[in-house]
């Protein structure tokens, strides 16, 4: 009789809303291809953030105060007498980091497996737009706390638009709301932070994935699913998302979640790389830390900024160095998706924008030395020189042969197992026999295993080099 | 593969970080478990440090809550006369006098450990010596020039600073004259309770958030077995279907 | 898909497994965010005990202190007003204060500790506005049955000098009498029985 009801009360809305449609066109009827592989978690766990940042972020509202002469005792108020507001801070600070650690994965996702191509480049232009929301929207939040970081890091970004020549200057004044950044800065701030930069970043979340599901998703060996379909009209190598990568993407989750707790739990500064130390100290517009830094994610492109020795020329090429993203589906002219069947040429060059990028970002932590600024200059060269000679280097790509349909791949338990039965003679290999326990005495059990072995210099090099060889071979 | 190369980077860099100054620092030992530590460094902190500075987010109720210690006691043995359990640690000294006797405002400690790490702290509070151009008569090798008179100077004794040439170059060196109240390993002793009390004063929750964190990783590990046996048991039909 | 040989019992199983585990969880998480929202360490701090000085109180007159930063109400009565207390009994909703909110030592007639000191919570049981102090008797406003209370503009309660609430009134009860105690005998503490804290 229970049931009766409860079951008349939901047929009651679903005749009324298109409930049961939308989750079967997105998820049971969704079909994705068969061959995601770990990169293909990174989609789903930064919406898990984006959830995270906005409830945590909700909740730290309730306590935070947006004035300058609040701010700061009211994160430490949050920190100390807020019941759990210690853990609702570490779960949005630790958020944000892993915020950019898990957009700049799928980010790479979308460029290793040539996501961003045709039919996909709007997929990809909205993806764009919300790294660049996602930036301002992290730049704004750091100014909260108002600690010398928040204050210094502010009022060298905020400073970057009067490089814009004629209107620069007023520019930006008008952005901070007075001479310095100050109470007026933070107050609207904290509004876009809130309110407004969210709002949009929801919007495009919906967009980019709407626009997925029109063309649906890419995949490791970048060919269209939707070419081959069986009778019923579904691809023969996709699967509806909903129960097959929904569970697959709840083992993301929890791998996600084990990481997240831990910085939370163990380590919420990340030395010094989630919360800076300097931030700890109130902001004091008197007197600037000696070291400013901003936080880890946006060190890449400062670090290109502080390498082009002109101030506009600086900001245009740290401006640059997010614009050329979004030119990524027309400047690769290679047809082939993904890096699997793409040229040594390719690799190599995707290889190096990774060098560059890493490199920039710990580059961007340091003090500026010559020797290291001479080095940004270098990296920054590289990382321009993959987007700028993309449409040189990709054209006369000499490129593997596309398979029809998607290719199996080791998974995860046969990739262990493979490396469990090798293991014993990858051992054997690598050590020999200690002289002296060759002898009668003892048990021979002990003799045979591995404590009476010693390393084996030959052996050693042995496998080295052909570890060397095989990386070399999957650059070709 | 990017992933772990740039968590090792990240890791390697964490470790220079705080030590960019070119004084070799002198390791504290930090035990927030150590509680009868704490309650030393409370103590000491109050005595020695509560004059001119405050630990305005620090509460005496906490100090009791955290160290399992009763309110009175906290009142009576650590707090100063006339103080309230729920009274946050703050200074009496006037703003305007304290400007114009250092100088500057003595800032806040609540958050010192935090911003300048526990060995600067341990080392910085052990390395004053003597110096005549200064206005209190001391320097600190740690922190050049540094406004703040050494407040343990009865206690440590008279050090004054040695250069040093070796191989690798010049370095300064102290060396104490006159012993003070307390023994090298006393003083030591009594620093490293002051630096282990500031690093709890930062962040007084640290020590139930680590023993917290064990459960919630082993509760994340449950859910990860269940989910991946869960993966396992639907991929089955993909795996079926290939073959 | 291929659906037969399908274990549907062990997936229902682990899909049930998953999802307790999964709730459970999310239920954990949702205790730090609701308990954020209870009173800080700052608000407990604020809402400590209150000593107040009843020496400076004259005969009729009544000072208000905060505590909780709630009004509380002390009020130093005449013996012609604890006379009159003794008439109303009849005209009253809760004359022995049953149903009402006070410690037990103030569980009497007068409601207090001392009969001419009176404490109270001075927010109206109703919906929580604060009373006025009218001790005059029959004023022309409030008509002749009034013996002297307090009368709350927002909805019309009346309670009498006792803080006892009148028939007909939309306040249900008694106004609350918080927990205090005599330290000395010109000396009370607000928020505290004997010694132990009221959380």
């Amino acid at each position: 009789m229970k049931i009766d009801r409860l079951a008349l009360c939901g047929n009651w809305i679903l005749a009324r809303f298109p409930l049961a449609k939308v989750w079967n066109e997105h998820m049971t009827h969704y079909y994705a291809p068969r061959n995601f592989n770990f990169w293909y978690f990174f989609g789903s766990l930064a919406l898990l953030v984006l959830v995270n940042q906005f409830v945590t972020g909700i909740l730290l509202t309730m306590n935070y105060k947006p004035d300058a002469k609040l701010a700061f005792d009211s994160v430490e108020y949050i920190m100390r007498d807020v019941h759990w507001g210690w853990l609702i801070r570490y779960m949005h600070s630790t958020g944000a980091s892993a915020f950019f650690i898990v957009i700049y994965l799928h980010m790479f996702r979308g460029i290793m497996y040539g996501s961003f191509k045709q039919p996909r480049e709007l997929i990809w232009i909205f993806g764009m737009l919300l790294f660049v929301c996602l930036m301002a929207e992290a730049f704004m939040g750091y100014l909260l706390p108002w600690g010398q970081m928040s204050y210094w890091g502010a009022q060298v970004i905020i400073s970057l638009f009067s490089a814009i020549p004629v209107i620069g200057d007023d520019l930006s004044l008008w952005v901070r709301g007075d001479y310095v950044v100050s109470d007026a800065t933070l107050n609207r701030f904290f509004a876009f932070h809130v309110i407004s930069v969210p709002l949009v970043l929801v919007m495009l979340v919906f967009l980019h994935i709407v626009a997925l599901h029109e063309v649906g998703s890419n995949n490791p060996d970048g060919i269209e699913i939707k070419k081959y379909k069986d009778e019923k009209g579904i691809p023969l190598d996709g699967i509806p998302f909903h129960p097959y990568y929904t569970v697959k993407d709840i083992v993301g989750v929890a791998v996600f979640l084990i990481f997240f707790a831990t910085v939370i739990f163990y380590m919420p500064e990340m030395g010094g790389y989630f919360l800076e130390h300097a931030n700890f100290i109130p902001a004091d517009p008197m007197k600037t830390p000696e070291h400013i830094a901003p936080v880890w994610y946006f060190t890449p492109f400062y670090a290109i900024l502080r390498a082009i020795p002109d101030k506009f020329a600086g900001v245009i090429g740290m401006g640059g160095a997010i614009v050329v993203l979004f030119l990524l589906p027309w400047l690769d002219r290679n047809p082939v998706k993904s890096i699997r069947y793409r040229s040594g040429v390719y690799k190599k060059a995707l290889l190096l924008l990774v060098i560059s990028f890493i490199g920039l970002g710990y580059l961007g932590t340091q003090p500026a030395t010559p020797e290291l600024t001479m080095f940004a200059r270098i990296l920054t060269a590289v990382y321009f020189g993959f987007f700028l000679l993309m449409p040189i280097y990709t054209r006369w790509e000499k490129t593997k042969p596309v398979p029809q349909r998607v290719t199996e791949q080791h998974s995860f338990e046969e990739q262990l197992h493979t490396l469990e039965e090798q293991l014993p003679a990858l051992l054997d290999e690598i050590t020999e026999l200690k002289q002296g326990t060759t002898s009668e005495i003892g048990d021979p059990a002990f003799r045979s295993s591995f404590f009476s072995r010693r390393p084996n210099a030959e052996g050693i090099i042995n496998v080295m080099t052909r570890v060397a060889k095989k990386l070399k071979e999957s650059l070709d | 593969m990017k992933l772990i190369t740039t968590l090792l980077l990240l890791l390697t860099l964490s470790v220079g970080t705080q030590a960019s100054e070119s004084v070799k620092l002198q390791e504290a030992n930090i035990d927030l478990t150590d509680k009868v530590s704490l309650l030393r460094g409370a103590k000491h902190f109050v005595t020695y440090c509560l004059g001119c500075h405050s630990a305005k987010y620090m509460r005496y109720l906490r100090i009791a809550l955290d160290t399992g210690v009763d309110e009175k006691t906290v009142l009576d043995d650590i707090a100063p006369v006339g103080a309230s359990i729920y009274d946050q640690l703050k200074s009496a000294m006037n703003k305007h006098d304290a400007e114009k006797w250092f100088g500057t405002q003595p800032p806040d400690l609540s958050l010192i450990a935090r911003s300048r790490g526990a060995d600067w702290l341990y080392s910085y509070l052990k390395s004053y010596y003597i110096d005549p151009s200064r206005p209190f008569g001391a320097n600190n090798l740690i922190f050049e020039d540094t406004a703040m008179p050494n407040p343990l100077w009865q206690l440590q004794g008279e050090q004054h600073a040695v250069q040093r040439k070796t191989i690798w170059g010049e370095y300064a060196q102290l060396v104490l004259d006159e012993p003070g109240k307390l023994s090298e390993k006393e003083f030591d002793l009594m620093v490293n309770d002051l630096v282990n009390f500031l690093v709890y004063v930062g962040e007084p929750v640290q020590q139930e958030r680590q023993s917290m964190g064990k459960y919630v990783l082993a509760f994340l590990g449950l859910f990860l077995v269940i989910a991946y046996l869960l993966k396992k048991e639907y991929w089955k039909d993909i795996h079926k279907a290939i073959k | 898909m291929i659906n037969e040989g399908v274990d549907n019992a062990k997936r229902q199983f682990l899909t049930s497994a998953l999802t307790v585990v999964g709730a459970v969880g999310t239920g954990y998480l949702a205790v730090p965010f609701l308990a954020q929202m209870q009173p800080s360490v700052k608000a407990m701090a604020a809402g400590a005990p209150v000593e107040v000085d009843i020496s400076k109180i004259e005969a009729g007159q009544l000072i208000r202190v905060a505590w909780r930063g709630k009004p509380v109400w002390i009020l130093n009565r005449t013996p012609e007003v604890i006379a009159t207390l003794k008439t109303l009994d009849s005209q009253l909703r809760d004359p022995l204060s049953k149903e009402s909110i006070q410690p037990d030592y103030s569980k009497n007639p007068v409601r207090s500790i001392k009969p001419e000191i009176f404490v109270a919570v001075g927010l109206c049981t109703h919906l929580g506005c604060s009373p006025t102090f009218r001790p005059e008797i029959a004023p022309n406003d409030l008509g002749d049955n009034w013996k002297g209370g307090f009368f709350c503009p927002c909805h019309g309660s009346w309670f009498d000098l006792a803080g006892r609430v009148y028939q007909g009134v939309p306040a249900p009860t008694n106004l609350e009498i918080p927990p205090y105690r005599y330290i000395t005998d010109t000396l009370i503490i607000v928020g505290e029985t004997t010694g132990e804290k009221t959380a």
